[in-house]
């Protein structure tokens, strides 16, 4: 099992593989989210207390669960490049940040352009708000560090460290941040409980959950192959294909 | 493996070496306390003088001041030993490499916290704090600014390479520092209120504990990483 | 079953319209930035190794032809 996982961190076996698996999901993707976007906007019934508003959810719940799992996972990839030198793990580790970043960004904007009908403002110091924040300040963070380093090996490393020290730092962030706004805010501010969501309505949300999953993934895959050709430019099968692209 | 000196000899040399340079080059340890200074008069002039406001805005705003004075002289923690080659020596040397950070990052507390936590109560008395909430201050200052030398350590070490690792190390290790500043700030209005804040304290003394044992690790991977 | 009665009905999304498109509006042109970036980005990086091969080719060539030179 070990031998046959190892020779896939071949970077030219890595990257046909990727290669392969890149259109299956690239549609696997697309389906979903289609669907499940087009069943909420259209087919989902409307919420009694915040009317059509809500339909945003369909998005931004998506989003903002995925940008936490885009973390992780990118301190997992960058924890096995660090601990057991596997190059092919710090090119994932890269290629996720910037993707974690837009969708963060994405979770916050629509959060906000939710919270304006509902609350009143587009931003309140909520707990959810602000650790969602601070996700956001820890993906840059990476993307800055892997950035300004000219020797990518290194740059992997240094972004590695950081990137677990912040999956450390995550959860302490959230439960402080939990904690500091219950203080503070009157319990006035609720998004609707998912528990009491309808069948009609969950349907489409875990379809959209599941389908920005793969769509990250795909993107994923997308950037890794490029990381992969990038790193390896010295390599005949890369010189090969680059010659190739040119004659095109 | 011969080590030559024992774990403590190691760590109080480093330690003594650290305070002395920073005792013949004072400048090290003034300008952050005095940058610190600045930053909390300068606060009453922008928000006003009414002192209800300030007494409501006082511990955000020493405690707002202590993260960015402690992010100022950081930046020097490994910059001189980098350029001059002595931080490769340390590398090198047969003693464990947390322990020497350890050493260096307690150092630089001694230099930079200490002072800071001497000078706050003074700068409260400015601010209008609630006259019960200076042993909360002192006590939060006490337990957080250790966190924030050893956090902030990470950062330094792994830009300590690069030619502008400035306004990179405030991006990186500002959002480390929210849970310390979310619960020192609100242990000082809990006091304020007359209310017990030892759970508060409780917690900043666990974050401590955590980043003591994990920090100095982070740290030593990091100048590893930086001094390749 | 379709919640709306008309297209111009949907549109509407019951009052909310500017806040519910600008929410999918942003997030699918920004998700549609990301995916053009990455997919143009492979390319690019073929392209600038194809330029070093090149480069490389040609100093290669006058270094031949000025060891011809001076025999």
């Amino acid at each position: 099992m070990w031998k046959w996982l190892n020779s896939y961190a071949d970077p030219e076996r890595s990257y046909n593989l990727a290669g392969k698996l890149l259109p299956w999901l690239a549609c696997l993707a697309i389906a979903l989210i289609g669907v499940g976007t087009t069943w909420g906007l259209l087919f989902a019934p409307t919420d009694y207390q915040q009317g059509e508003s809500y339909r945003i959810i369909f998005i931004h719940v998506p989003a903002a669960s995925m940008s936490m799992m885009a973390y992780v996972s990118m301190a997992i990839a960058s924890f096995i490049g660090l601990v057991w030198q596997i190059k092919a793990a710090d090119w994932a580790a890269a290629s996720i940040a910037p993707i974690g970043a837009v969708i963060t960004f994405i979770a916050l904007v629509t959060g906000s352009t939710w919270g304006k009908p509902m609350w009143g403002t587009w931003w309140v110091w909520d707990a959810r708000l602000t650790s969602e924040l601070v996700l956001l300040f820890l993906y840059l963070g990476v993307i800055a560090l892997y950035a300004s380093f000219e020797d990518k090996v290194l740059a992997a490393r240094a972004a590695g460290i950081l990137a677990i020290v912040g999956v450390i730092n995550v959860p302490i962030i959230k439960y402080s941040v939990d904690w500091w706004s219950s203080l503070h805010q009157p319990a006035t501010i609720k998004i609707t409980e998912k528990s009491s969501m309808p069948m009609e309505m969950l349907m489409p949300l875990l379809i959209n959950i599941f389908g920005f999953g793969v769509m990250i993934a795909t993107i994923t895959l997308v950037r890794y192959r490029t990381e992969v050709l990038a790193r390896n430019g010295m390599r005949p099968w890369v010189r090969a294909l680059a010659t190739k692209e040119v004659a095109k | 493996m011969n080590r030559g000196i024992s774990y403590t000899r190691a760590f109080t040399t480093l330690f003594m070496r650290d305070i002395k340079i920073a005792i013949r080059h004072r400048g090290d340890i003034f300008n952050p306390l005095l940058f610190f200074i600045m930053v909390v008069t300068l606060f009453p002039l922008g928000v006003g003088p009414e002192p209800q406001v300030l007494s409501r805005v006082a511990p955000g705003i020493i405690w707002v001041a202590a993260l960015l004075a402690s992010m100022l002289s950081l930046e020097r923690l490994f910059k001189a030993d980098y350029n001059d080659g002595t931080l490769e020596q340390m590398l090198l040397s047969p003693q464990p490499l947390p322990l020497l950070v350890l050493a260096k990052v307690l150092a630089h507390w001694v230099l930079t916290g200490v002072p800071l936590i001497l000078v706050a109560p003074l700068l409260a008395v400015l601010l209008n704090l609630e006259s019960n909430s200076y042993g909360a201050l002192m006590a939060t200052l006490a337990l957080g600014t250790p966190v924030l030398s050893l956090l902030g350590a990470i950062g330094v070490a792994l830009t300590v390479g690069l030619r502008k690792g400035g306004v990179l190390l405030s991006l990186l290790i500002l959002p480390l520092y929210i849970p310390v500043l979310i619960f020192a700030t609100s242990a000082i209005d809990a006091s304020g209120m007359n209310l017990p804040y030892t759970p508060h304290l409780a917690i900043i003394g666990a974050i401590l504990a955590g980043s003591l044992i994990l920090a100095p690790i982070a740290i030593g991977a990091s100048l590893r990483v930086s001094t390749n | 079953m379709i919640q709306f009665d008309s297209i111009s009905d949907f549109f509407h999304m019951g009052g909310y319209a500017f806040y519910v498109w600008l929410a999918y509006g942003i997030t699918f042109s920004s998700l549609a930035i990301l995916i053009v970036m990455s997919a143009r980005s492979k390319r690019k990086i073929l392209v600038e190794i194809a330029g070093k091969i090149a480069r490389e080719a040609r100093l290669k060539e006058s270094r031949g032809i000025n060891s011809e030179s001076k025999t």
